[in-house]
């Protein structure tokens, strides 16, 4: 006779990783906390793969392990995402393609790291043309270690970051706001001449009027 | 006064309710064909929320917000001149003073809202999904129109409420006294509602989002409402015209959810078309339907 009265396999996975979203969140007003859980129920990713980390992203969208349960889904464009997952390495190359691509998404917008290359290089701490440490050059909100990191860990940083959003801490962007010189002055030291356009963070300058 | 204006609101806040929830559903339909466990019924309302809780939305000059304020104004002047329910006081916003042609004229505000406001973006994917979009309405109006001109002809009036009294029962309904009407009716329904073997304009692997690729924040917001709103209007649309109307609000649930389910289906099981294959289809299969209904319906004395 089955009983559907226990949850079993990803459903289980699910209830327990969203047992803490209903808690958290408590010392914030109402309607913030509102604004918190519609923000933390539906994040689109932007569809950027930048290294070999991308790899686990397929898995994970579509229906091996379904993110779309948690409300993540893929954007096409920038404009309509809100997580820029950096999937591994990053070459100097494709920051500069980042952070244009970074700058493009509209607030509140957050940045998970996928890998040990966004944290200290990983197994590319060596090379001439990867940058080493990720959180020098855009903020990052979320970590996931592991080389490469299986699409249940991803999973577990994406609730870990609904769990921050939830509880209404500030998204990495507020802190590139407040230090934009230092975010830039650290990706000149790496591009050179070789910049991003200003138009699209000079507004951080104007404290946001302009 | 204090009737119309309850009236108005409860039939936006009916189409945006059923809206969210219909697509809710076409997720979770989606996802279960491919084996997944999808999204929350309210994972669009969620999405919306979020949308217009951004603090951040760029505008590239003014016709940019415009643009998205004309396609609303479109979305909600129909949603008011389509009759909800039949014999009833309530749910009918303005639709004594309109008829089907201005319900035409209506539905084709959003695209021309759509090219003003992404043509101001200079983003070249926009106006690439503008120009898609262009090109496959001049293929699905045609037939719509058609389609529309057969159930004017055959009740000899264009007003949507005499259309729905004069089917009275289930064999008076239009669609079993004119079934070519409503084949050729609702192909290009579904094309306009970009249900998936016409859904080239927003084909996101391949025009980055189709026309909304610059909308964001707020803006976009209003857009995914609009959407939302817009396509129960027309699901109301077709089963005032083809399904006898609704005397009740649980008859109109189920039959435009019976529409929905049909284009869900449809677009779950059927590969995207191209933009000229999809004009092609249209410009022959249901135009040539309507062609022949068009003869049935004006010469012979049987229909």
């Amino acid at each position: 006779m089955y009983h559907h009265e226990h949850c079993e396999g990803f459903q289980c996975e699910q209830q327990q990783l969203e047992a803490s979203l209903a808690q958290s969140g408590s010392e914030l007003g109402a309607l913030d906390r509102l604004m918190a859980w519609f923000r933390q129920r539906s994040l689109f990713v932007l569809a950027y793969g930048t290294g070999c980390g991308a790899i686990e992203m397929r898995p994970l969208m579509t229906s091996r392990f379904d993110a779309e349960r948690f409300g993540i889904i893929g954007a096409a464009t920038p404009r309509q995402a809100d997580v820029l997952v950096i999937s591994g390495y990053l070459a100097i190359k494709t920051l500069k393609r980042v952070i244009r691509s970074y700058e493009q998404m509209q607030a509140p917008k957050y940045v998970i790291g996928l890998g040990s290359c966004t944290i200290n290089g990983g197994m590319y701490w060596d090379s001439y043309n990867t940058i080493k440490q990720l959180d020098h050059y855009i903020p990052v909100d979320m970590y996931v270690n592991g080389c490469m990191p299986r699409p249940e860990a991803l999973i577990e940083g994406f609730v870990a970051l609904q769990q921050r959003i939830a509880a209404g801490t500030p998204s990495g962007f507020e802190r590139y706001r407040a230090n934009i010189d230092w975010y830039k002055a650290n990706q000149r030291r790496v591009l050179g001449d070789n910049m991003p356009p200003d138009y699209t963070y000079d507004w951080y300058h104007a404290g946001g009027v302009a | 006064m204090a009737h119309y204006i309850i009236d108005a609101l409860a039939m936006l806040g009916m189409s945006y309710v059923m809206g969210f929830l219909f697509y809710g559903f076409y997720r979770q339909f989606n996802a279960r064909v491919q084996r997944r466990w999808g999204p929350s019924v309210f994972q669009n309302f969620f999405d919306n929320m979020k949308f217009l809780f951004k603090t951040e939305t760029i505008i590239h000059g003014p016709m940019f917000f415009f643009g998205p304020m004309i396609i609303f104004a479109g979305a909600v002047t129909t949603v008011l001149f389509v009759p909800y329910l039949k014999d009833s006081n309530w749910l009918q916003g303005f639709s004594h003073s309109g008829n089907l042609i201005l319900i035409i004229y209506l539905l084709v505000v959003g695209p021309l809202g759509n090219a003003l406001a992404v043509g101001s973006s200079g983003n070249p994917f926009g106006v690439m999904g503008v120009t898609r979009g262009l090109t496959r309405l001049m293929g699905l109006e045609v037939p719509f129109l058609l389609g529309l001109a057969l159930v004017m002809v055959q009740h000899e009036t264009a007003s949507v409420h005499a259309i729905m009294a004069a089917q009275t029962d289930f064999a008076h309904w239009n669609l079993m006294t004119n079934p070519i009407a409503f084949i050729v009716m609702i192909l290009p329904f579904m094309a306009s509602q970009h249900a998936s073997p016409f859904d080239v304009v927003g084909a996101p692997v391949e025009v980055y989002a189709g026309p909304r690729v610059e909308f964001s924040g707020r803006l976009l917001g209003v857009l995914m409402t609009q959407n939302m709103m817009m396509t129960v209007a027309k699901l109301v649309l077709i089963a005032d015209l083809f399904l006898g109307g609704a005397t009740t609000i649980w008859a109109l649930i189920a039959k435009t959810f019976a529409l929905f389910l049909l284009t869900a289906a449809v677009s779950t099981s059927f590969p995207r078309l191209r933009t000229e294959q999809t004009v092609d289809f249209f410009w022959k299969i249901p135009l040539g339907l309507g062609v022949i209904g068009v003869i049935a319906t004006v010469w012979f004395p049987w229909s």
